[in-house]
């Protein structure tokens, strides 16, 4: 079976997997990080959303072995401590969740649009963005408001010279 | 998900020789769609050859009036590169129409083209532009490169290298999306070459995969309007029929998706 060396949010990890086992499987089977969800299985619904090599994928689809020697940050590795990632917050000032099966990969979603765009969204590139991930409680207004909120938030703290990370 | 050997190979001449010495090899590309497909068991290699990190797929440049996109070229590298979008914005465009941001991540265009789906992007781009397909062994025309739904002329363990796209005057797609798996319903690239003549290539909905429509191309290379397409009839008797949409549907979309690939080229 092949042994992988993966950086997962900050800590240098090494896994033995077989060659089947894909990227969420290592996550919440072999490393317990069990934020990241499975949702539909078949690639649309971006529950399983992390970050891999700085870009969000969806973890379902992709092999573990396909991330040997990448960086992986998962909706774990966001908060530092009991501060909330600016992201984290937003959606929790907002009610941006119902259920919040979807949420950690609306969140994973998050960081990358944000970081594609420089922090700098308006509601019509959010939505259309959001297009891989869906949320069965659609409750996409209070998302969408919470994308905006922590693009704005991310984007004033850059102009602070804040450096905030994903 | 049936249980296969990975191999990770460093050169062009390793996943060859990797992929013959194996009873049943698959290359594995982005692996947006192989990877859903093996997990549903309708793909059962016995030995994975990942493609992913050759650096011979690796490149994106222009050279004597060409576009040359290396094979393992993401989607989203397309959709964002400062190359594409001088040489070939149309180009840029499809690729950012294609799935979800996610899945551009991963998704390549070597492995759309040699996939061959009928209702992918990539192919009406690859014919209307008229690009040549360099793989591992040779260097084919878009023409002789599709053959039919999910068929191509590539030969077992061969591979897809790059594409060499001419530069077009100017190019546009415009396509329907199915509205949950964002496969073109119905999809149309229209470019006007440096000659002045204009490809019409239509992906998503014919039975026999993308093809040129030759009856717009004349009309277009007459008089590029979108009025010369209303007289235009699509016969939906060629056209796929599933439960997103009939055959006459198609047809009356691949004429409405061509208008207004010819007004945006117009624009």
């Amino acid at each position: 079976m092949p042994n992988i060396e993966l950086t997962v949010n900050g800590t240098p990890r090494r896994a033995e997997v077989e060659g089947r086992t894909l990227l969420v499987e290592l996550l919440r089977d072999g490393l317990g990080l069990t934020g990241t969800h499975v949702g539909c299985d078949t690639s649309q619904c971006g529950a399983c959303v992390v970050i891999v090599a700085g870009k969000a994928v969806k973890s379902c689809t992709l092999l573990a072995v396909q991330a040997d020697g990448e960086s992986v940050t998962t909706i774990e590795g966001l908060a530092s401590g009991d501060a909330l990632h600016p992201i984290q917050a937003a959606f929790h000032e907002h009610h941006a969740l119902q259920c919040g099966f979807c949420t950690p990969g609306m969140i994973m979603a998050t960081v990358d649009m944000i970081e594609r765009h420089d922090a700098r969204l308006d509601e019509a590139t959010i939505r259309h963005e959001l297009e891989g991930n869906l949320c069965r409680c659609t409750g996409y207004h209070n998302i969408v408001k919470a994308i905006q909120a922590a693009s704005d938030a991310i984007a004033a703290s850059k102009s602070q010279g804040v450096q905030v990370d994903a | 998900m049936r249980e296969f050997v990975y191999h990770r190979p460093l050169s062009l001449a390793e996943a060859e020789r990797l992929f013959a010495a194996s009873a049943e090899g698959r290359y594995l590309s982005g692996g947006m769609t192989l990877i859903p497909t093996m997990k549903q068991g309708l793909a059962t290699p016995v030995d994975l050859v990942d493609l992913g990190r050759l650096p011979e797929l690796k490149m994106l440049l222009v050279e004597d009036g060409y576009l040359v996109v290396g094979a393992a070229t993401t989607h989203t590298e397309v959709q964002t590169s400062p190359i594409v979008a001088d040489a070939i914005p149309a180009l840029a465009d499809l690729a950012g129409q294609i799935g979800d941001p996610h899945v551009r991540h991963r998704g390549t265009i070597g492995g759309s083209i040699a996939n061959n789906d009928p209702a992918a992007d990539y192919p009406a781009a690859v014919l209307a532009l008229g690009a040549t397909i360099e793989t591992s062994r040779r260097t084919l025309p878009a023409e002789e490169f599709f053959q039919g739904m999910f068929s191509t002329a590539l030969e077992e363990g061969e591979i897809v290298t790059r594409i060499r796209f001419p530069i077009p005057e100017r190019a546009a797609y415009r396509k329907f999306s199915n509205p949950a798996s964002r496969y073109a319903m119905a999809g149309v690239f229209v470019a006007m070459l440096g000659d002045g003549e204009v490809r019409v290539a239509v992906t998503g909905a014919g039975q026999d995969g993308v093809f040129r429509a030759s009856e717009m191309e004349d009309a277009l290379s007459a008089e590029l309007n979108p009025a010369e397409i209303e007289a235009i009839v699509v016969d939906p008797a060629t056209m796929l029929s599933d439960l997103h949409g009939s055959a006459a549907y198609r047809a009356n979309l691949v004429k409405v998706m061509a208008k207004r690939a010819v007004a945006d080229l117009l624009a």
